[in-house]
Parts: structure tokens; C-alpha cells; sequence
């Protein structure tokens, strides 16, 4: 099969481009638009005008955040029956499917003779995973979720990244949640 | 005598200290012009007991930085010589400032202060011997580094400098034939002069291709975008390569130096100066009202020299603002297209210019 070319010719300047001048000017006009446009805002924001007009795209980490999608697949967390302990089963589930092996559950025998099992320990390594999503998918009780919008996951040794049932229950920092 | 010598050092003092704050102030500036036309907001981090000031300490962290890093001199280098260049390069910068006009004569009592620290009457080559003078801090940068990138950087700059000089001499040629003299301040009070009775005589007006290229050249002259050859960051660093600490801000404060002696220039040169349009020694009057030069609105003496000076002082904060503009607005030129514009278009267009000036003069 012959290879299909597509010749892209060089764009040719004319004389007024050639000139260099113009367009150096049309250049200053470009930049120092976007000064007075943006310096006039920030002068208006100060006494509290035009609020909705953004004077910058930055945004002031940390104070300011970065909206997050809904979806998007953030630090996980153990949900809770009404009476507060963890919907968990423990059948094991997220970890056979974790491709990371980060995930560890101990189980024990649950007190209610309904529920079959219930885990005795939940620990999760943030340091091995991968935010693949799988122990959501595969959890049949709806049990874990990653939706805590929490991304500022760091500490100072491995033992740190290491997360129990406790902080898996309860998520420190958790904005986005505690706003709703 | 003793009374004219005070005068003069707390003239000095006043002129060495606005100069070096608001080459101070160019850091942050440069920080901040450059982030709002760029839609961002730029550094404001720097704060003292939580009071950031819109970023205004960042200059001072700077400093604070500069004093506290090492001070290295290359092993190989010249140890004096490496030493010696910053300080020369910052020197010749500082002292072209003592030639600047930036009002008229001001009057305490039976003292007529000049508001210009050296009254020179060839001022305008003083400044051009200082700004010349400069090249030395940055070849001997370049040469004692004993780096081979420090001495193109060097090379590059001092080849820079005088094909540019070259064009900032033949353009303000224009200008001392129109007002036939070298004093500054001569230059800025004929700028007064009416033409036609009524509009000001400002240098852009009889010299507008003159400024046009002064400005070009005088922009190559401050060795900042778009005619950072010299310092390259991407591709040879420069001639401060091998510098460090203050010796390495000292470099980057010769820049700001420049710029604002350049914006100094163009404004006495071009804009009058310290003049205000209509505005004579008494006060404003209006030329084409019947009664011609009888000041029609009376300002006391000290009013009128504070508002020249504002003048002054409005005038090359534009410039600053203009070149800062351009500097954030254009990429840098490659070396031999900035040697092809030097002497091919600008210097012969340079000629042209004082040619056409000498005729229309002789005409």
C-alpha cells in the first residue's frame, strides 16, 4: 500500500506581517488588553463589584479548591448500618479483587444471627493503591466507597499510609461531606 | 559653599535612594505585570505577621535570599576580577542617574536649587559614557567566570551593546540639533517652546521615527526581552552564569537600572521631561486664548515644581510600564537577526533620520 503523504506548506508572510512592526503592535494590544481588562477587575473585586467576572484563572490553593467531579474516585470509606456499625460483611470480596493487594480483613463472627460475618479488623494501605475503583464495584454491600473527595493523602512513613476500620469509618477532612 | 555641597549630597541622597527602591519595586512589578496580563495572579505569598501587602514583601524575601546564599567564585576564575564586575556593572548604572533632570529650578528663599544633582552641560554625554561603561562589568563577568558559557554570554552582550549604542547615539543626534544643546535640562526646558503658537514642542513630536528607534536600541541597551541574547536562559545562561547570592542580584538589578534609566531618557528626551503642557513657572496659561504667555491660572512656586516633578515621575513610570509590556509580550530575537536588525535596519534608518532632520533644519 503506498504511504499516504500530505504535503503542508509553510505559511507565507505578506508584507504588512513581513513588516514586523504591526505586528509587534498587535501584540501589545493583545497583552495590555488583557492587563487593563484584568487589573480594572481586581481594582472592582476589592470593592466588591463584578464578583462574577474572573479576574484570574488561579486558583489559591489550599484555600481555594479545585472542584472535584462527583465521580471521580478519591480516599475510601466504610459506610455505616443506622446503628453505626460498618455495613461490611467481610466476604472478602474487595480483597480477592484488589489488583494491588492493599486491602486486609480479619473476620469474626457477627452477634446478630442474621448477618453472617462481620470484619474484625479493615485495613487499607494507601500507600499500594492504585484508586482503581475495583472494591467499589465489587463490593455486594455497598459497603466501601471512594467518594470522600479527600486528596491530600500524605504522612511522614509507611505506617502512616496504612488506614484502620476507625479512620476507614470516619474520614478526617472530609469537606466535601461535611458541607452536605 | 559648604551649603552647596549639603545641597547637593541630600539631592544625590534623594535621586540613589527613589532609584534603587523603584528598581526594587521592578521585581515586583515584573512579578505582578506580568501575572495579571497572563491572567494569573502572581506571587503574593510573602507576608509579615499574615499582612501580605499584595506581594510587596516578595522583594525584600528576595533580598533576604540573595544575602543568605552562598557566594561562589569559580576555582579557576578570577578571583578579583569576578569579584569587581557586578559592582562596576551596578556603578556606571547608578551614577548615569546624577545627569537626570527631573524638575525645574526650585527656589527656597535666595537658594536656586537645580533639581538635577550633576548640572552638567554635556550631560547627555555623561550618560552615554556611563551607559557605555557599562559593557565593562559584563565582559569582565563574562571573562573571569573562566566558563565557556559565561564568555559567550559576555561576547554576546558586549557586541550587542555597541551595535546598539551606536544607533542610540545617531538617533538622539536628531534631537541635540533640534534644541541645540547637550544639557538635559536645557533640552527639557526647550521642550516648552510652542510650535505654532500653541502646541508643545516634545521631542516625539519633531523626532517621531527618532523615537521610534530610540526606543528599539534603548530597549536592546537594557539586555532584556526581546533582546536577551546575553542572558539566554535556554540556551547559554549568560555571562552571570557562574554567579551567585547578591553578586548574581546585583546583575539583575543593573537590568532594572536600565530600564528605568532608558524610561528616563525617552522621557526628557521625548516627553518633555518635567514639563506639564502649559504650565510655566507662574502657572498655566492658555495660548490661544487673546493674551498669549500671562499665566491665567496662579499656582504658588512650590506647587508648580512638585507637579513638574509628579510629571517627571508619571511620565517614566509609563515607560516602565511599556517596557515591562513589550518584555512580557515578544520572544526573543536569535542572535543573527538581532545583529541584522542593529546594523542593517535600525543604524542606517538612524542615518537616514538625522539627515532628514539636518536638511529640514537647514531649510
Amino acid at each position: 500500500m503506498a504511504i499516504q503523504t500530505k504535503i503542508v506548506s509553510r505559511p507565507e508572510l505578506n508584507l504588512w506581517e513581513k513588516l514586523y512592526i504591526p505586528q509587534v503592535v498587535q501584540g501589545i494590544e493583545i497583552t495590555a488588553g488583557h492587563f487593563f481588562r484584568n487589573l480594572s477587575l481586581h481594582i472592582l473585586h476589592r470593592f466588591g463589584l463584578l464578583r462574577h467576572l474572573r479576574a484570574a484563572v488561579t486558583l489559591q490553593w489550599p484555600e481555594e479548591w479545585r472542584p472535584l467531579a462527583p465521580r471521580s474516585r478519591t480516599r475510601h470509606r466504610l459506610t455505616k448500618r443506622e446503628d453505626g456499625s460498618p455495613r461490611c460483611v467481610a466476604c472478602m470480596m474487595c480483597e480477592t479483587v484488589c489488583p494491588a493487594r492493599c486491602i486486609y480483613i480479619q473476620a469474626e463472627e457477627h452477634p446478630d444471627p442474621n448477618i453472617e460475618k462481620r470484619p474484625k479488623s479493615f485495613v487499607i494501605d494507601l500507600g499500594k493503591c492504585v484508586y482503581c475503583g475495583f472494591c467499589v464495584e465489587a463490593c455486594p454491600e455497598d459497603a466501601i466507597r471512594m467518594d470522600t473527595q479527600i486528596l491530600d493523602i500524605a504522612a511522614y512513613s509507611r505506617e502512616g499510609m496504612v488506614l484502620d476500620m476507625q479512620e476507614l469509618l470516619n474520614p478526617k477532612s472530609a469537606r466535601i461531606l461535611s458541607t452536605k | 559653599m559648604i551649603a552647596t555641597i549639603f545641597i547637593q549630597a541630600i539631592l544625590a541622597g534623594i535621586v540613589l535612594f527613589s532609584v534603587i527602591s523603584f528598581a526594587a519595586l521592578h521585581t515586583w512589578l515584573e512579578r505582578k505585570q506580568s501575572a495579571v496580563m497572563q491572567d494569573r495572579i502572581g506571587a503574593n505569598r510573602a507576608s509579615i505577621f499574615g499582612v501580605r501587602a499584595l506581594g510587596l514583601f516578595h522583594p525584600i524575601a528576595d533580598a533576604i535570599k540573595m544575602f543568605m546564599k552562598e557566594d561562589y567564585i569559580p576555582p579557576f576564575g578570577d578571583r578579583f576580577l569576578h569579584t569587581l564586575a557586578p559592582f562596576l556593572s551596578m556603578t556606571f548604572a547608578l551614577v548615569a542617574f546624577a545627569a537626570m533632570p527631573f524638575g525645574d529650578i526650585l527656589k527656597m528663599g535666595d537658594l536656586e536649587i537645580p533639581l538635577q544633582v550633576a548640572p552638567i552641560n554635556v550631560g547627555l554625554l555623561y550618560i552615554f559614557a556611563m551607559m557605555s561603561m557599562g559593557v565593562y562589568g559584563v565582559i569582565l563577568a563574562g571573562f573571569s567566570s573562566n566558563s565557556n558559557y559565561a564568555f559567550l554570554g559576555g561576547l554576546r552582550a558586549s557586541s550587542q551593546m555597541l551595535a546598539y549604542e551606536i544607533t542610540l547615539g545617531a538617533t538622539i543626534l536628531g534631537i541635540v540639533m533640534i534644541y541645540g544643546t547637550l544639557d538635559l535640562q536645557e533640552i527639557a526646558r526647550r521642550q516648552g517652546d510652542l510650535l505654532w503658537g500653541w502646541f508643545p514642542k516634545w521631542g516625539f513630536f519633531v523626532q517621531p521615527l527618532g523615537l521610534f528607534l530610540f526606543l528599539v536600541a534603548g530597549i536592546a541597551e537594557t539586555k532584556r526581552i526581546p533582546y536577551d541574547i546575553p542572558e539566554g536562559e535556554s540556551e547559554i545562561v549568560g555571562y552571570f552564569v557562574e554567579y551567585s547570592g547578591m553578586k548574581f542580584g546585583m546583575f539583575y538589578f543593573t537590568d532594572f537600572l536600565e530600564t528605568i534609566l532608558i524610561a528616563c531618557l525617552t522621557t526628557v528626551l521625548f516627553f518633555g521631561g518635567w514639563q506639564v503642557p502649559y504650565l510655566n513657572r507662574a502657572g498655566f496659561y492658555f495660548p490661544w486664548v487673546e493674551g498669549g504667555n500671562i499665566p491665567v491660572i496662579l499656582i504658588p512656586h512650590t506647587m508648580v515644581v512638585l507637579l513638574q516633578v509628579s510629571a517627571f515621575v508619571v511620565k517614566v513610570c509609563f515607560f516602565c510600564w511599556l517596557f515591562m509590556t513589550i518584555r512580557w509580550t515578544l520572544p526573543r530575537f536569535r542572535y543573527d537577526q538581532l545583529m541584522r536588525l542593529g546594523w542593517k535596519i535600525v543604524f542606517p534608518l538612524s542615518l537616514v533620520n538625522l539627515l532628514a532632520t539636518a536638511a529640514v533644519l537647514l531649510l
